[in-house]
């Protein structure tokens, strides 16, 4: 498999770009450092507005570094990255937000004020904070459990607060980092579908980390899948499949082929990455 | 009430129980002296009348006065230096574990120079209890606001959030459930080292008033001295722990 570092635009030729990644490394670890770790070598992409794009591949292969850079949360040690027409040097709150795996809700704030704060945050001034938040509330359906603590609520809920907190945010960029990843599978997919339907609705770009091939399929316009570390990008597929998304999809022919390519892309990857934590062991 | 809290609450009456039984069987049968172990009714007499003179308050105040500004200065102290230890991972590394040695020695012993420095009124209690309460207090302090969850910072920063906002929505809540179990360790160990201070040398105080009758061979009144002084820490320690449960609302 041929590997490539620098992914161009194709299905989305004429489309406008609203992240850059160029010639992105990032090490991890000072030159000194017996275990410095390059994350990523010298990748980029181009991300094209209104496009749900998945980031795929083994364990430590960088998936998560990179959207850190892109969302200005780590600096790359080379390269650069823009959103829209502005370099990255730092968060970017009007313009990204970020949906985590876990320990993204402040357990010692109510459901709303989880997403209060972040308008707090923001800048957003006090007197809308709080219609902004219960609006978001209502738009993922949790306004019934806005007054909840985090704590008292499950792990699906915690990630549609999550995303409301987000969608309040009003950003034209979601950076999601395995969100559904603690999630068992029924409500990952329902939570699929779900964002699915909102992406058809609104013309978010979205860059989404996922360990599951199923996900990458049948949320993604595009699947980027990376090698092993240190992290560059493989292989490129197009979904080809507007949103939202039927259900149904996941039983056609076409998903399944496209699963079955991923894992054939992936596993040589996976069992890389895993033969070098043995090695390390 | 459930079953299971009713159980938890006779064994703990029972232990009381069976103690105050002991003592019953012992000062009665006399198998012990009554000069050091007073018969029960004796004592239940004197601390009505401890209650009902009003002899308790005097001493009372001066421990609680004492308590007060010992647990104030640990508390302006240990926080303060706490906060600023924990803003910087070098700083943590140099102060935490000389911090935490120190808090492993017995204090107590310096309660000498503190009566040298202080005298033998206030002073040299204050002196002592802010010096034990300080190390809980701080101890906790670096560790609560050093050690807050890396998700939480990340997902703040990535909202923008940094200063002061970020110290009052994150750092203080995440920080805070520490902070407060040192402030009641810290609490408890400025009344122990207070009253242990009175019982050493003093001129007042709850622990000054058991000495004086221990002395003064009036055992029944010690020993009434000694349950006021167990209400009152029962007292003051059911406080602070809703105080630190209040405070770990979520």
């Amino acid at each position: 498999m041929q590997q490539t570092s620098a992914i161009t635009r194709n299905a989305n030729e004429g489309s406008e770009i609203a992240i850059h990644a160029g010639n992105v490394t990032h090490i991890f670890g000072s030159d000194t450092d017996a275990q410095q770790v390059t994350a990523l070598d010298d990748i980029s992409i181009d991300v094209f507005k209104g496009e749900l794009l998945c980031l795929i591949g083994p364990s430590g292969c960088g998936k998560s570094t990179l959207l850190n850079i892109m969302g200005g949360l780590i600096d790359p040690t080379r390269g650069d990255v823009q959103v829209g027409a502005a370099k990255v040097a730092g968060p970017m709150p009007h313009d990204v937000a970020f949906v985590f795996q876990e320990s993204a809700l402040f357990p010692w704030s109510t459901v709303v004020d989880n997403v209060i704060v972040a308008l707090e945050f923001q800048g957003v001034p006090k007197e809308e904070r709080s219609a902004r938040a219960w609006n978001a509330l209502e738009a993922v359906d949790l306004a019934d459990f806005g007054n909840h603590y985090p704590g008292q609520i499950s792990g699906g809920m915690k990630q549609r607060a999550q995303l409301a907190r987000a969608l309040s945010l009003e950003t034209e960029i979601l950076l999601m980092d395995e969100p559904f990843g603690a999630l068992d599978e029924q409500t990952r997919m329902i939570l699929g579908e779900d964002l699915s339907v909102m992406l058809s609705k609104t013309d978010k770009t979205i860059v989404f980390v996922t360990h599951s091939l199923a996900e990458a399929v049948f949320l993604a316009d595009r699947v980027a899948v990376m090698s092993a570390r240190p992290g560059k990008f493989k292989e490129i597929i197009e979904v080809g499949e507007g949103h939202p998304r039927d259900p149904d999809f996941m039983l056609s022919e076409k998903f399944g082929k496209m699963r079955n390519d991923l894992y054939g892309m992936l596993h040589d990857e996976i069992r890389k990455a895993v033969d070098g934590e043995n090695a390390q062991t | 009430m459930t079953d299971s809290k009713i159980r938890i609450r006779l064994i703990q009456v029972s232990m009381f129980a069976v103690i105050f039984v002991a003592w019953f069987i012992a000062t009665e049968t006399e198998s012990v002296s009554n000069l050091f172990l007073p018969k029960l009714g004796d004592v239940a007499t004197d601390f009505r009348d401890l209650i009902g003179s009003g002899d308790a308050w005097s001493p009372l105040s001066v421990t609680l006065f004492e308590l007060v500004v010992a647990f104030f200065n640990a508390v302006v102290f240990g926080t303060s230096i706490g906060y600023l230890v924990s803003r910087s991972k070098f700083l943590m590394r140099a102060f935490e574990p000389m911090f935490s040695s120190m808090f492993a020695v017995p204090l107590i012993i310096f309660y000498p120079l503190a009566l040298l420095f202080f005298g033998l009124g206030p002073g040299s209690k204050i002196a002592i209890g802010s010096a034990l309460g300080f190390f809980p207090v701080v101890l906790n302090t670096i560790n609560g606001f050093g050690h807050v969850d890396a998700g939480y910072m990340r997902v703040a920063r990535s909202m923008g959030a940094k200063g002061f906002p970020m110290f009052r929505r994150v750092l203080l809540p995440a920080a805070l459930p520490i902070i407060l179990t040192g402030y009641r360790i810290g609490f408890i160990l400025c009344f122990l080292s207070i009253v242990g201070g009175e019982t050493i040398g003093s001129f007042s105080g709850l622990g000054h008033q058991i000495v004086f009758y221990a002395e003064s061979m009036l055992t029944s009144m010690m020993f009434a001295y000694i349950i006021f002084i167990v209400i009152i820490a029962y007292i003051l320690n059911s406080l602070v722990f809703y105080l630190e449960k209040k405070g770990n609302y979520y």
